[in-house]
């Protein structure tokens, strides 16, 4: 299949389609954004693969482009955690299944799979308020941050922590991490919780081009915030020293843990 | 006070014209409605002989001429009423307008009448849900017509949130000769009326009017993509993306909920319906389709509320063309019950498929409209052309199926043959009965004269909406903003 985009590319197509909906006259078409959330998670399962590959995988085969299917890929990739990040949603009853290596001939589209975040701590807290559009009941979520990067350093600026303290309880209802179409993942209990990226300023780093709409993309995010969870890429190289504070990774970050996105917009 | 707006009479949308002395119906005086129909009957059905074996004329073209489409006349649903006589459209400015068609002069047998303008309404309105902080459009989703009990016509239409049946009527006489009123309509001064007299009707031109008889308000959250008129022809169901409900056509304070899939946690949300219809002859049963492409059968009566289904169709999906989008073009978009009631179709983005009510692991028969479009989903992804909703159709008798595609194609599919074809909707065919050239997509490889290439295709001309007549080898195709009529080409 001809897919002249990258994950990286249909995530922020897909990110912009959302933003823009909100504009729209008539409203939020709910049924547009949950396909486009579809396409963000299967977009965001390969992201996340072609990370992993990268990490693992020897130096010169870094620049792979595992947008299309990729027999090749290592089998240290298939090697992942007891985490996997299957069900593809046409399935609808999706099992756990085995992590595949490429899935298809084609736009390659990966069952991605990765490390429990068990070590991962979450600390700070923030809020987002959504609406039942039914019930006009006002609700504010907690959610529980990430840091685990950017607060490496004492001078995270969200607490005067500088380590990863213990999980927060996750807002109740808000536990399960869910994916459309994959309907039992017994291993979210090893997640940290709901987070949500830690500088949501920072964001308008990784959409450059979508920079007069940096604020509205917070929003967007501040919208779903209720609902991020998801895992993120471990990074050992970055262990060593204390990663700068800044967009990139952070950006990073929000996109390794769009996996909110891929849920129904909670506003609705 | 400021006098309200003529709602009988707005900015007319391109589909209407003035209507002329001739289309106001001086001649329909002449003919009752009894003989109209049964002359219709008569008629044989053609269309046993196939999408291939008839051949499709041009017969009319409605709607500006010009390439710069206001977007008030992008027309968004298109229906027959159940004798084939009215088709009414809807538009995205919210306006309805019906064409009658003239009764068959008998002189030119070789055409049957063509469609004209019998009336034009402003149906919904655009509001503002101050609550929400939410533009309603205005843009008509569905019309669907009642049948026909008295002189009246009546049809149901919806907006995004709000259903309205209409009372469509003729009036051709008015009375003259009031005591207390002059003829026009001012009131006289009581002490110079010195007789009294019996006001009388005299004929008049004739006058199509429009008039709301019923509001059924407030009762989606969603956007209503369905309405269905039941067999008991009492009731009907309109359907939002996650909810179902029950209406009496006389009852507008109150709906009935019969299918509830919001889940308790919004973030569960995996699927919402895309359409419901109620079965053509079993006043129990109706199907609702969703984004992941399966249909729901429910019974009324096993439960008040039918969130459990009594059947489940869905086709297991093919591994080897799983992609990025695989969700999107699996939701299905429509799903039509045969007039016989034992099938059903349904559309999504690739296919038409044909269930058999009896068998729910797969369809029995599955047409593919422009497979060539599945190796540009990336394309279509990103000028959103993947989410167009494209409507499906069967011919009267239950033996051709037709939907539309892109380029001003639309395709028929012939379920006795397996012969398809493919045909445009454009003014370049425009004199009346030319017959219509069917047109071939190239997918790849070496171009053939007359072929079209996929990549020059032209994604904004889109055909969403299609009708067939009930009885009769008519079909109307909308493009962007015009009305095509094609017939069979009468011997």
């Amino acid at each position: 299949m001809e897919c002249a985009l990258d994950a990286q590319s249909l995530i922020s197509i897909s990110l912009r389609k959302i933003h823009s909906s909100r504009t729209q006259r008539g409203g939020i078409k709910l049924h547009k954004n949950l396909l486009v959330s579809y396409v963000l998670r299967n977009a965001r399962q390969l992201y996340l693969s072609e990370r992993y590959a990268e990490l693992y995988r020897p130096p010169h085969h870094q620049h792979q482009h595992l947008a299309y299917a990729a027999p090749g890929m290592p089998a240290s990739a298939a090697d992942f955690g007891p985490l996997q990040l299957g069900g593809c949603g046409g399935g609808g009853d999706a099992e756990a299944r085995e992590p595949a290596l490429s899935e298809l001939p084609g736009c390659g589209f990966y069952r991605g799979a990765y490390p429990a975040p068990s070590d991962f701590g979450v600390h700070c807290s923030s809020q987002t308020t959504v609406l039942d559009l039914d019930t006009h009941v006002v609700t504010t979520v907690e959610n529980g941050y990430l840091h685990q990067d950017c607060c490496a350093s004492a001078h995270c600026p969200c607490c005067g922590q500088g380590a990863p303290g213990p999980g927060l309880a996750p807002a109740a209802g808000c536990k399960r991490k869910y994916y459309p179409g994959q309907e039992e993942e017994d291993d979210d209990e090893e997640d940290a919780g709901e987070f949500a990226p830690c500088k949501r300023a920072r964001f308008e780093d990784f959409c450059p081009d979508a920079s007069p709409d940096a604020s509205n993309i917070s929003n967007l995010i501040s919208i779903f915030g209720s609902g991020f969870s998801g895992l993120v890429s471990r990074q050992p190289d970055s262990s060593e020293q204390p990663p700068p504070l800044n967009g990139q990774l952070c950006a990073k970050q929000a996109l390794a843990s769009l996996g909110a996105w891929t849920r129904a917009i909670v506003a609705f | 006070p400021q006098p309200l707006p003529n709602r009988c009479h707005p900015p007319p949308s391109s589909l209407s014209t003035p209507l002329s002395p001739g289309e106001r119906g001086e001649f329909r005086k002449q003919r009752p409605r009894g003989t109209q129909q049964a002359h219709h009957l008569q008629r044989n059905m053609a269309g046993a002989g196939g999408g291939n074996d008839i051949q499709w004329c041009f017969s009319q073209v409605k709607g500006a001429v010009d390439d710069d489409v206001a977007e008030a006349d992008i027309i968004s649903t298109v229906e027959f009423n159940h004798s084939g006589e009215l088709l009414a459209t809807g538009d995205k400015g919210g306006r309805v307008v019906i064409f009658q068609q003239e009764q068959e002069n008998k002189i030119q047998s070789h055409s049957r009448g063509e469609y004209n303008v019998y009336s034009t309404f402003q149906s919904h309105e655009p509001e503002f849900d101050y609550l929400k902080s939410l533009e309603i459009e205005e843009k008509i989703n569905k019309i669907r017509w009642l049948p026909q009990k008295n002189a009246a016509q009546f049809l149901l239409s919806t907006n995004d949130k709000t259903i309205k049946l209409w009372k469509i009527s003729e009036r051709d006489k008015r009375p003259e000769g009031y005591n207390l009123k002059e003829e026009d309509g001012r009131y006289r001064d009581p002490t110079t009326v010195t007789t009294l007299r019996v006001p009388v009707f005299r004929p008049m031109d004739l006058m199509v009017e429009a008039s709301p008889r019923r509001i059924f308000a407030n009762a989606h959250t969603y956007h209503i993509n369905s309405i269905s008129i039941n067999s008991d022809y009492e009731t009907y169901l309109s359907a939002d993306d996650l909810r179902i409900n029950l209406w009496h056509l006389e009852i507008t304070d109150r709906s009935f909920n019969i299918v509830d899939i919001k889940p308790a946690n919004m973030e569960e949300l995996t699927e919402v319906i895309t359409a419901a219809e109620f079965h053509p002859n079993s006043c129990n049963t109706f199907v609702y389709s969703s984004s992941k492409g399966t249909i729901r059968l429910c019974d009324m009566r096993a439960s008040a509320l039918c969130d459990r289904h009594s059947k489940l169709f869905e086709e297991p999906e093919d591994p080897s063309n799983r992609s990025f989008f695989s969700e999107i073009i699996s939701s299905i978009s429509d799903v039509k019950f045969s007039h016989s009631g034992r099938y059903m179709m349904t559309r999504d983005y690739l296919s038409v498929k044909i269930w058999d009510l009896n068998m729910e692991n797969r369809p029995v028969e599955t047409y593919q409209v422009h497979e060539y479009l599945r190796s540009k989903l990336c394309s279509l992804y990103e000028n959103d052309c993947i989410f167009d909703k494209f409507e499906c159709c069967w011919n009267g008798s239950d033996s051709v199926v037709m939907t539309g595609s892109y380029n001003n194609f639309f395709r028929m599919f012939d379920r006795n043959t397996k012969r398809d074809i493919t045909l445009e909707a454009s003014r370049e065919n425009n004199k009346p009965r030319t017959i219509l050239k069917p047109r071939k997509v190239c997918a790849s490889g070496k171009r053939k004269k007359d072929e079209i290439s996929v990549d020059s295709l032209d994604f904004n001309k889109k055909i969403l909406h299609t009708a067939w007549h009930p009885k009769e080898n008519i079909i109307a195709v909308a493009t962007t903003n015009n009305l095509y009529i094609f017939q069979d080409k009468v011997n």
